[in-house]
């Protein structure tokens, strides 16, 4: 038996239980990351607000077109509102019912591929996506928005004129959904097929046809992580810039006419079309409009990270 | 789809349809609109639209026919469910194709090998961008995975309390951050110590590792989660230290899982075109100096041949197309790497 | 930390390690680095009571455990059992909120004594697991070297083919795997997983081994495996082992000890420990008759 010292005290007299120097060096790396993390997000914060502040306290004289920030700023974040919303509007049910597709209805053998390809959709970069809608699905969506303002102009969103290229809001927000579908349908499907197998097995043993079983049981079961989901595809959606930076033609009108070629712009878009043009003061409006996404996508993003840990707390997974 | 399974009779109509009920439809009906299409010349998205509606119609008339009301509709849901799936893959799929397609025409070794440098109208390449992208791209990949390993092992194997609960929730944030703002922070923070309207390769990593950062923690997390406690505990028992225990024990037995999410990280940023407007700006020539001077890069090429072309444009449209082939390119290889390396090396867990 | 307190825990250090202490001092007789041949160490737990946060699982648990023998510590699921084996090697301290108070002497050193490192604690009390867990990332050789990679010892590749073949030998495992030992352990049996982490606790050579129902995974053949094991293996250490089933008590071990609850919620407590052959034979108290005799629980 080899007798090892048993007690070899590392730190003699330290007092302390016993750290040895690598569990010290190691553990103090790590925290010093963690901290890491805060200090980025504070630098984030106090960066931003330092290089707003110049616009915010400049007399309304100074500011681009003579306008104040609150004027400057509104038709940006109705733009970006407004788009999101059409995102969120057709993404959520379709994100829906490609989760459903997923974890209940295709056979399990392709349900892995089909995962794939829908994170797929996840991985494909913002551009693409942008130039993509403008050559084709722009084109494509001029005969759709025609007909909608031939027949259904009394709507306002539809009262056309209808854009002849294609570069509406419609495009933007449909282009949006597209993007945020898959972190909606991820969250979704995870969600879904977290469903206890007990309760989906004694609603079919009492009868229940599977889309009654899905009606009764895994939809209620999910509700609310898919609004969590729903809610951070819509900060994804409020951030998103280049596709509709490239979609949109901007004119910066306030209008809910999703089909004309008079359109908002959003915050993100502006910062990107603005920013490489601007200097001097322009450049501190336009970073605090960025404050102001930021605020926003931050408010949405806690909201959703909420209900996720109510979720949590109360057993939901 | 496959047809349902049960087979039990729902009372109200006592029948059942054949198993494969749904697949004949879907064939009949794609037969048939396929003939009304071919007929009247129209486009393959009018076949595909007018088949889902036929299969929709027959599968309920049949089935409410023999089965009844409840499973009818249980067909129906079933069905359309299966439609707003390949509704969802066919952008997917004309994106692909569109990407491919234009791209080609351009895809060229000169389009490799040339940078935009005294170029005008027709030619030129792209080596400058796929350049800039290669070094901001790995800079800021460089900083954010140590940064982020070591965060997300803080959270799984020291933190505890309030520190913990601060930097999760912060975690949560940063993965909230638009990436414009990042790229707005990554130019505030330079414009401090350079002056206005500073342009450098390195604000463009500065942004993409803030952008990378928490998604590289989220998923060296669930990693590390998903490695067993007895592991750590057999380690423990053999006299190992608790550094030594993760670094030696833990780490490798969840690397494949890390590896993959990194990968997946850098197929994330590698496409942000938003916060390298602002940061990097464009140059028509090589520019292999981070430090200095602005940094072409391809989602930046890409953006700026597309949208503000000279002439001819159609030289500059084919450029971003081509650019943009090679983006998908670049983005696809680490998608699929990373699929890849999680299914061949990752260690199976028992759980 | 003020420098008179860390004065004062130093002479409080000094004092818990005094002069009867003789493995505390620096080795004087380089004999003390013994053969295999040498007795196992003996472990005394004094007063012993064990905390998860704020709950007692384990009260007033006083115990001596014979060098080279094998002492099985049975009682009905949650009394403490685990807990108090656990709390020998100061694995019991890894879970949050986890704390000991009393004393664990091994050969009369403290083992919560405060300049004690539980790292090298656990490098003398070696354990075994319910669950087989070798290390997936790594081959049968590499998991049974395990204890000497991980912490870095320099060891010449002669030197530690050796250790391994020795302790797959002494786990009864070598002429099984002695053609595929860079093999991931994944592929073993069960039973071939628990002799192997039987073989890797055993590499560093510990002076104790601690098993945690170290069978109750495994089939009964398995079993009978892993009991003779046990047998042979007292020769060179000294054997805990908590188990569920009384006949392998009964077959496998030197002493016995009964621990019991009075109701769920209540403290677990070792009611009565001694001889293997007594306990289950003419046990002192009626409570411990009527679980060998399997009239409880």
């Amino acid at each position: 038996m080899s007798a090892g010292p048993i007690s070899a005290p590392e730190a003699p007299g330290s007092g302390k239980a016993i750290r040895r120097p690598g569990d010290r060096v190691f553990s103090g790396l790590a925290i010093a990351a963690g901290l890491t993390i805060l200090i980025v997000l504070a630098g984030v914060a106090i960066f931003l607000i330092g290089e707003a502040w110049p616009a915010i306290t400049a007399p309304v004289s100074d500011l681009p077109d003579g306008k104040s920030l609150i004027h400057y700023i509104w038709p940006l974040v109705f733009g970006t509102l407004l788009s999101s919303t059409i995102a969120i509007i057709i993404a959520v049910p379709m994100a829906i019912a490609v989760a459903l597709f997923t974890s209940h209805i295709a056979p399990k053998a392709i349900s892995m591929s089909v995962s794939y390809l829908v994170d797929l959709l996840a991985a494909i970069p913002s551009i693409i996506y942008g130039i993509w809608g403008i050559a084709v699905l722009g084109p494509a969506s001029v005969p759709v928005t025609q007909w909608l303002s031939d027949h259904f102009g009394f709507i306002p969103f539809f009262d056309g004129p209808a854009s002849t290229t294609g570069r509406t809001m419609l495009v933007a927000g449909l282009v949006l959904a597209l993007m945020i579908l898959p972190i909606v349908c991820a969250v979704a499907r995870e969600v879904f097929q977290q469903t206890p197998k007990g309760l989906q097995e004694s609603a079919l043993a009492l009868g229940a046809t599977r889309w009654e079983m899905i009606r009764m049981v895994v939809l209620p079961f999910g509700r609310s992580a898919v609004v969590a989901g729903s809610m951070l595809g819509l900060g994804r959606a409020l951030g998103e810039t280049m596709a509709v930076t490239i979609i949109l033609s901007v004119t910066g009108t306030i209008t809910f006419d999703l089909i004309s070629s008079e359109n908002p712009s959003t915050i993100a878009a502006n910062i990107a079309l603005q920013f490489p043009e601007s200097s001097g003061l322009d450049v501190n409006v336009l970073i605090a409009t960025g404050l102001v996404l930021f605020a926003i996508t931050l408010a949405v993003n806690m909201f959703a990270r909420t209900i996720i840990s109510r979720r949590e707390a109360a057993g939901g997974r | 789809m496959g047809g349902n399974v049960a087979t039990v009779p729902m009372g109200e109509g006592s029948g059942a349809l054949p198993p494969r009920a749904n697949l004949i439809c879907f064939g009949a009906s794609a037969a048939a609109s396929a003939a009304v299409s071919f007929a009247l010349g129209l486009s393959p998205f009018v076949w595909l639209v007018v088949t889902g509606a036929f299969t929709l119609a027959s599968i309920s008339i049949w089935s409410m026919m023999v089965e009844g009301r409840r499973r009818a509709l249980d067909r129906v849901a079933t069905i359309v469910i299966a439609e707003i799936f390949v509704l969802a893959l066919v952008p997917l799929l004309s994106l692909v194709y569109t990407v491919v397609n234009e791209g080609l025409a351009r895809f060229d070794s000169e389009f490799l090998t040339t940078s935009m440098r005294n170029v005008l109208g027709d030619g030129g390449g792209a080596l400058h961008a796929a350049l800039g992208t290669f070094i901001i791209t790995a800079i800021a990949t460089a900083a954010a995975v140590p940064v982020g390993i070591l965060a997300a092992i803080y959270l799984v194997e020291y933190g505890k309390g309030r520190l913990k609960r601060a930097i999760t929730f912060f975690v949560d944030v940063m993965m909230g951050i638009p990436s414009i703002v990042a790229g707005l922070f990554a130019y505030a923070l330079f414009e401090i110590f350079f002056g206005p309207g500073i342009r450098l390769g390195v604000m463009g990593s500065v942004a993409l590792m803030v952008l990378m950062i928490p998604i590289v923690i989220r998923a060296t997390e669930e990693m590390l989660q998903v490695v067993p406690n007895a592991l750590r505990e057999a380690s423990f028992a053999l006299g190992v230290p608790k550094w030594l225990t993760i670094l030696r024990v833990v780490l490798p037995t969840a690397l494949a899982g890390i590896v993959t999410g990194v990968m997946l990280a850098i197929a994330r940023v590698i496409g942000e075109t938003a916060p390298l407007l602002v940061t990097t700006g464009s140059i028509d020539s090589v520019n292999l100096d981070p430090f200095n001077g602005r940094m072409a890069n391809l989602p930046v090429f890409v953006y700026e041949q597309y949208k503000f072309p000279g002439v001819p444009p159609e030289a500059y449209i084919e450029r971003a197309w081509a650019g943009a082939l090679l983006l998908i390119l670049i983005v696809m290889v680490l998608f699929l790497a990373a699929r890849l390396i999680a299914r061949r090396y990752g260690v199976e867990i028992r759980r | 930390m003020n420098e008179t307190e860390t004065m004062k825990e130093k002479e409080m250090v000094d004092a818990q390690a005094g002069p009867a202490d003789p493995i505390m001092d620096p080795p004087a007789s380089p004999s003390a680095t013994a053969t295999v041949d040498a007795k196992a160490k003996r472990i005394d737990a004094e007063d012993l009571n064990i905390y998860y946060g704020d709950f007692l699982a384990v009260k007033d648990c006083s115990v001596n455990i014979h060098p080279n023998k094998v002492t099985a510590l049975i009682g009905s699921s949650g009394c403490g059992k685990s807990t108090f084996l656990r709390s020998l090697n100061r694995m019991h301290e890894l879970i949050d909120g986890a704390r000991v108070e009393g004393k664990v002497l091994l050969d009369g050193t403290d083992i919560y004594a405060r300049n004690m490192d539980p790292v090298l604690v656990r490098q003398q009390i070696g354990m075994v697991f319910q669950q087989p867990n070798p290390f997936p990332t790594m081959s049968i050789y590499e998991n049974t070297a395990a204890g000497l990679r991980l912490n870095r010892k320099k060891t010449k590749k002669t030197e530690l083919d050796g250790i391994v073949e020795r302790s797959l030998t002494g786990a009864h495992l070598w002429d099984e795997v002695k053609d595929r030992l860079d093999k991931p352990a994944g592929g073993l049996s069960g039973g071939q997983q628990q002799r192997l982490c039987i073989a890797r606790a055993t590499a560093i050579e510990p002076e104790v081994l601690l098993m945690d129902e170290p069978c109750s995974a495994l089939d009964p053949i398995a079993t009978l495996a892993i009991e003779d094991l046990i047998n042979e293996l007292k020769k060179r250490f000294t054997i805990v082992i908590v188990t569920h089933n009384m006949q392998q008590a009964a077959r496998a071990s030197d002493y016995t000890g009964f621990f019991n609850i009075e109701k769920s919620g209540d403290p677990g407590v070792l009611v009565e420990i001694d001889e293997t052959e007594k306990i289950f034979s003419n046990p002192r108290l009626k409570e411990t008759e009527d679980y060998v005799s399997g009239r409880f629980g």
